[in-house]
């Protein structure tokens, strides 16, 4: 019910002149101590001389001085329809009650009191009410009390008992100062003598001499130069246009002369000041409002995208210009653009997501920063490095010493991400762990979409480092997000590598939480790998652990069986015994001692034997004793190279097995020419 | 006509007085011509009988000055009301981005203001324009005649006004429903740009 009070009303905003000097004196006395100075106070004024303004001016002070200080303005209307609604409520007193709150009460308009003789009833009993309490009731009114038609004559006797005071028309000097405030508030400049002669003119009416100065800012805006002090006079009072002899209905009649062409002489014409004015100003409107409909459809979209977290800057560059020949193609374009971000971010969402949202996806005035960055998601969608298809489980010799880990091997293939994540295989190097791993990858979709993801330990850091020297570790994670395993080899390599284990620990959660399958393998025992996060270990030790061991002494049998029957077919049936008898740490060790030997074999050009095994791993020369040399070393058999380092016979297979039998022809001569 | 020239920077609406013979047609823009000051409007041109009835047009140019970085220019015509002048109304009818029909208010002149508008829709398919696409305001004009004499506001919309369009109660002699007229005509006018119909 309670209209708020306009934050234009104030006090300095008015202009003070001698008409109205005495009645915002007592107005700022009342603001600063209401209830006790002048108690009620009654303002009255014609309309249009500032009475509201001076209402809430004092409302304004008052609250100022006081801020807690319970302020309530309200037209008379609104007191007497509250008043009413309240009583059909059946809240009449509470009503009453309402207002007895009220520090300071301004009731404006109170005229309307007119034959209404319930609410000069209530406005008595308020007015006693507020008076014994020393709250502040103040009221305005077109005329003075007495004037009011049929006003209680205990209301006027209240009234009289506080302060009537009136408000008269301002002065020539005050409406030169109103009219120079409001001019400066528009921020409008005339030319010198215009706003004086406006002053000068029979206005007496505050609201009137706005209206006047409003109609002189909307023409001056359509003049091609500023209006003069006579311009505006005439505009204003009356005197536009121009008036000559003759009128209308003497032109009708006519006078008789031939057909010519004519300028007639303009009409003398009953006096309606800024007819023409009024036409030009609402023609001015409506032509701005139409030719330039292209703006508001531009401002329109601007709010439109802005609050929707795109960039308009070309929308307002577009404002900028006087004339937008096709703002619907503008708007469409922008449009377009919009929707080829979107399409962009969408795309970009699915291969990095972390890129969502990016400033460069707002920006319809640089695609091209959208465009780089979509790039680089999918540079960085390119699928981790995938198994090996070399490696498969098929290849996998089994045997006693790796039956644990092929089984874990199967049913992760079978159920991959639910029986055993992760599945760690620990294994001395040559175990056959990478192997295992590609296998496992390969036969867990290999590069299929999503691909599986195998990779060394090294490699995930040299691709991590890689990307933050990129600044593209968002898309570098991305692409670990969508694979459908992990199989990460060599995860003893990670120890103290705090940030390469720090995003292992984010994509381990990932991946386990999202049921997808982790493999890791280590050439040491969890326990033992240095510098491994504990929540990284724990994790992996929460998974399944299996221990490849050395490859026994049946599988490094049907190794050297494959590998011999593979590369020569029939082979001595007495070597892969004798191959597989040797100790040997490793398959690859295994492996590296057959080649040894194939490739003595190869360069003898005789079949591979157990003599020859003997002889090349072992330095046992096969057949009768070697004669010996004057230094009673055995001879070389022709043919043989020898670093000339020999190692004890007994258990010192290892040591020989790190010599270099072979060497090239260069590198042997130079060392024999050396010694 | 184009109404808008975005590359001249003009804004040029033609509107013409239509209506039957001494419906006050030229009173609208001698009325109008009063009220321009002088550096606002040109030459008003009328081309008149001996008896003052307007032979060939009434021209009048007003120059609004620049509005939204337009130059702005009305031009109003009033076409000669009688029958017989109907080569003349179809030539300044031409290009009209907007009609004011400027009915005679007076009972005996019903049958004038039919068949003038009638010849106005004539007119104007003649020249493939249809009359429910251009802009058109009515004007009852010599509304401050006796009452007996003339028909209400209302009765001459029922009359006329068969698409309920803007019409307005006239008194051109001394003024009264002229601009509100003129200014209801060039609004419709100047509308017609957001709908891009005659923008150029």
């Amino acid at each position: 019910m309670t209209v708020t009070l306009n934050p234009l009303y104030r006090f300095d905003t008015f202009v003070v002149g001698s008409a109205n000097r005495l009645a915002v004196t007592a107005a700022k006395a009342v603001a600063e101590s209401p209830g006790t100075v002048y108690n009620p106070l009654f303002i009255y004024a014609r309309p249009g001389l500032g009475k509201t303004h001076l209402l809430m001016g004092l409302g304004h002070a008052a609250r100022a001085i006081d801020p807690n200080l319970q302020v309530e303005y309200l037209t008379l209307d609104e007191f007497v329809e509250a008043f009413h609604a309240a009583i059909a409520a059946g809240h009449g007193e509470a009503y009453r009650k309402r207002f007895l709150d009220v520090g300071l009460l301004l009731v404006d308009d109170v005229q309307f009191l007119t034959h209404r003789r319930e609410m000069q009833a209530e406005l008595l009993r308020l007015t006693d009410a507020l008076q014994t309490t020393n709250r502040q009731i103040v009221l305005t009114s077109d005329r003075p009390p007495g004037e009011i038609e049929a006003l209680d004559e205990r209301l006027i006797r209240r009234f009289a008992g506080g302060l009537i005071i009136d408000v008269s028309a301002p002065d020539y000097e005050t409406r030169v100062a109103i009219l120079r405030r409001k001019a400066e508030e528009r921020r409008a400049a005339f030319a010198d003598g215009v706003l004086e002669a406006i002053a000068s003119l029979d206005i007496d009416n505050v609201r009137e001499l706005l209206g006047a100065l409003n109609r002189l800012v909307a023409f001056q805006a359509v003049s091609d130069k500023p209006i003069d002090a006579e311009q505006a006079k005439a505009m204003i009072g009356g005197a536009a246009g121009t008036k000559a002899g003759g009128d209308a209905a003497s032109v009708r009649r006519g006078d008789q002369q031939p057909p010519k062409v004519a300028t007639r002489p303009p009409q003398a014409l009953a006096a309606r000041p800024d007819e023409f004015s009024d036409f030009l100003s609402e023609i001015s409107a409506t032509v701005a409002q139409q030719v330039d409909a292209w703006r508001t459809q531009i401002g329109a979209a601007i709010l439109r995208w802005e609050g929707e977290g795109y960039r308009t800057g070309r929308l307002q560059k577009l404002l900028e210009q006087e004339i937008l020949p096709d703002p619907a193609q503008a708007l469409r374009d922008f449009e377009c653009d919009v929707q080829r971000l979107r399409d962009m971010e969408a795309e970009t969402a699915e291969l990095a997501a972390d890129l969502v949202g990016s400033a460069a996806f707002r920006d319809p005035a640089d695609l091209a920063a959208a465009e780089s960055l979509l790039a680089r998601a999918r540079q960085g969608a390119v699928p981790p490095a995938a198994p090996s298809p070399l490696w498969r489980m098929n290849d996998w010799v089994e045997g006693p010493s790796a039956k644990v880990a092929l089984e874990a091997a199967r049913t992760v293939v079978r159920e991959p991400g639910s029986r055993y994540n992760p599945l760690v295989i620990v294994g001395a190097g040559g175990t056959g762990k990478t192997h295992l791993l590609h296998a496992i990858g390969h036969a867990l979709g290999g590069t299929s979409s999503p691909p599986v993801a195998c990779l060394s330990a090294p490699e995930y850091t040299g691709e991590l480092i890689e990307a933050i020297d990129r600044d593209a570790i968002g898309i570098w994670r991305s692409r670990y997000r969508r694979i459908a395993a992990l199989l990460l080899d060599d995860v003893h390599l990670i120890g103290d590598t705090d940030r390469t284990q720090d995003e292992l620990f984010l994509l381990y959660n990932v991946l386990l939480e999202s049921g997808r399958q982790m493999i890791f393998t280590s050439a040491v025992p969890l326990a033992d790998i240095l510098g491994l996060e504990p929540r990284l270990r724990t994790r992996l030790e929460g998974g399944l652990v299996v221990d490849l061991s050395p490859p026994d002494r049946e599988v490094r049998e049907r190794i050297v069986a494959r590998e011999l029957e593979a590369k020569i077919g029939e082979a001595d049936p007495g070597l892969a015994d004798h191959m597989a008898a040797r100790p040997a740490d490793s398959v690859r060790m295994l492996l590296a001692h057959l080649q040894r030997v194939l490739n003595a074999a190869e360069a003898r050009h005789v079949q591979p034997t157990v003599g020859l095994a003997r002889e090349v791993l072992d330095g046992v020369m096969p057949g009768p004793p070697v004669e010996a040399t004057d230094a009673g070393r055995p001879r070389r058999p022709p043919g043989q190279r020898s670093s000339g380092i020999v190692a004890p016979t007994a258990g010192g297979a290892r040591s020989r097995e790190k010599m270099v039998w072979e060497w090239p022809e260069l590198a042997d001569r130079l060392l024999e020419d050396w010694r | 006509m184009s109404l808008v020239n975005f590359t001249a920077r003009e804004i040029t609406c033609k509107i013409v007085y239509y209506g039957p013979g001494r419906s006050g047609k030229t009173t609208n823009l001698q009325y109008v011509y009063g009220r321009v000051p002088e550096s606002r409007r040109g030459r008003m041109v009328s081309l008149a009988t001996q008896t003052d009835r307007t032979l060939f047009f009434d021209f009048l140019p007003l120059e609004l000055g620049s509005i939204s970085g337009f130059a702005t220019k009305f031009q109003l015509y009033t076409v000669p009301g009688q029958s017989y002048y109907n080569a003349t109304r179809k030539l300044v009818l031409q290009g009209a981005d907007g009609v004011v029909f400027v009915a005679d208010s007076q009972a005996r002149r019903f049958d004038d203001n039919l068949e003038s508008l009638q010849n106005l829709q004539d007119n104007l398919l003649a020249q493939g324009v249809d009359i429910r696409q251009l802009p058109v305001v009515f004007q009852y004009n010599k509304q401050d005649l006796p009452r007996d004499l003339i028909l209400t506001h209302e009765e001459m919309d029922d009359a006329l006004n068969f698409r309920a369009v803007h019409s307005f109660a006239g008194d051109a002699l001394h003024g009264t429903g002229v601009f509100e007229t003129l200014r209801g005509i060039s609004e419709l006018v100047l509308k017609r740009l957001a709908a891009g119909a005659v923008a150029g």
